[in-house]
């Protein structure tokens, strides 16, 4: 490979870079659906005081920059910040923080748009089967299955193409913290642009093809699910 | 339910990984971007691991950015190009010792064109006082690098100011890394300053070409900074030391020696004799 002299960018590499994009979006995202489901749910159905507000404060930090995000998390995390004891920042894990501080908003919103709507239209017939609203979160979200699928998948999308958290709390590190879109804005810095370019390709590629698998399955679980509806 | 399978083994993963990387030895250096840009360190650390069975992750930032970054705590190791920034570092005593480990010279590249008649020459300080009157568009750094501070060090000997400079049109602060500067310069067709060694790997050059070099003023030193022990207490120092010393020993120093770009030398091993 002609860029093998100047020790920039080889196969090996690549596939690290690949690898750990997918496995801190992948994990970031399942935190985030771990904390968003109920979360999204509960709002649904749970009436509280502020309710509102929160809504829109959650819709609201759909557009939460990440540089912000990472910004914030590299004060906290930085040894000489509240949490450095951890010694978390330029580490993989700081990565999936950040990701799912950005991902926990999206999936929130979108689980609460869904299960408001289903609650609107099964509430009363839970809750008159002897249901509380506790027990209800699980069915709601049962209900809604289809629309969970899209949130994680917005989530997902939201977290491997992000790359202003990850550069701050990661700090780009060949082989430990680079991802995909940190490798891009480094190959673009060194003036590879055709490298960059491919390397974006690649991104593109994975990102379809997961959604593209996820709503795949998610139509076979609709179509198996038709009945009990 | 296998999505809470999954999950459960992707945090399983996620844990091994960061575990893994904490058992082993490792630093986080903190660098300048010129020597991961060009290409220096990922062509020196394989040896230096291969020997000493430590990795040194880097974090490359810039040298006033790698400076903040040591002070609060979350760097073992510095490896920067600023010497005033450097003292200053030194004095608050957040360093321990520093050692040159090698230099370049940094060279003002400009469009083919050169609409500031200025190529050829190597007095850097009457280039720029050339592409100040001809008003030519020049690129700035602006984000407290070692080539922003050398390069706001010439400005200064044209009398120009960042305060006056700022107030030019034909002087962009783009407040990003060298390849950034390049990029837009070979955009704009605009000069900038660069060290010598991000110039020669870049690859995006377009029509630029070098205007200016062989100035004494152009000298680029390059720092290996330990931290001090008593305020980063914290830090991985010893092991930071022993990737130090390589630096500046003889299997280092001919390491940094016989990194070559398209068959030119970019950096000049100089612990033994610092400039």
């Amino acid at each position: 490979m002609c860029y093998a002299d100047t020790g920039a960018f080889r196969l090996h590499d690549f596939f690290e870079i690949v690898g750990l994009s997918i496995g801190v979006s992948l994990a970031a995202t399942a935190l985030a659906t771990v904390v968003s489901l109920p979360a999204g749910a509960a709002l649904a159905i749970f009436p509280f005081r502020g309710r509102r507000l929160l809504v829109v404060l959650i819709n609201a930090l759909f557009g939460l920059p990440p540089v912000v995000v990472g910004l914030i998390l590299y004060l906290a995390l930085s040894r000489s910040g509240p949490l450095g004891f951890l010694q978390l920042l330029f580490t993989p894990a700081a990565m999936v923080i950040a990701q799912t501080l950005l991902a926990v908003p999206i999936i929130t919103a979108l689980v609460h748009r869904a299960g408001e709507r289903a609650w609107a239209r099964y509430g009363d017939e839970l809750i008159s089967d002897g249901a509380s609203r506790a027990q209800s979160i699980p069915q709601i979200l049962a209900i809604i299955r289809a629309d969970l699928l899209t949130a994680i998948l917005a989530g997902f999308g939201r977290t491997v193409s992000e790359v202003g958290a990850v550069i701050l709390v990661g700090g780009n590190i060949r082989g430990l913290t680079r991802t995909m879109t940190t490798a891009i804005a480094l190959q673009t810095s060194q003036g590879d642009l055709s490298l960059a370019l491919a390397l974006g390709a690649v991104l593109v590629g994975i990102s379809i093809s997961i959604s593209a698998a996820a709503f795949a399955l998610a139509g076979r679980a609709r179509t198996a699910g038709s009945d009990e509806a | 339910m296998s999505g809470i399978r999954s999950l459960v083994a992707l945090i399983a993963i996620a844990a091994a990984v960061h575990s893994a990387a904490a058992a082993e030895r490792s630093i986080t250096l903190a660098s300048t971007t010129s020597v991961e840009a060009s290409g220096l360190l990922a062509n020196i650390l394989p040896q230096f691991t291969a020997k000493s069975g430590i990795t040194v992750n880097v974090v490359a930032q810039g040298t006033g950015k790698a400076l903040d970054t040591a002070r609060r705590g979350d760097a073992d190791l510095l490896l920067v190009h600023d010497p005033e920034a450097e003292r200053q570092f030194m004095d608050e005593g957040h360093g321990a010792t520093r050692r040159q480990i090698a230099w370049n010279d940094f060279v003002i590249v400009g469009p083919s064109t050169d609409p500031a008649h200025i190529r050829g020459g190597n007095d850097s300080v009457a280039a720029l006082k050339s592409i100040a009157s001809a008003q030519a568009p020049f690129v700035s750094r602006g984000d407290k690098s070692g080539t922003n501070a050398a390069e706001l060090r010439l400005w200064k000997a044209v009398g120009q100011t960042p305060d006056t400079l700022g107030k030019e049109k034909w002087y962009r602060d783009i407040g990003g890394g060298m390849g950034e500067a390049l990029n837009v310069a070979s955009a704009m067709s605009a000069y900038t300053l660069s060290d010598r060694g991000t110039w020669l790997s870049f690859n995006n050059k377009g029509s630029l070409v070098i205007a200016i070099e062989g100035d004494s003023r152009l000298i680029n030193r390059y720092d290996v900074i330990e931290l001090d022990p008593q305020k980063h207490a914290g830090s991985n120092l010893d092991v930071a030391k022993i990737f130090a010393d390589w630096l500046v020993s003889p299997e280092g120093q001919q390491a940094i020696g016989a990194y070559q770009v398209k068959g030119q030398k970019l950096f000049n091993p100089s612990a033994a004799d610092p400039k």
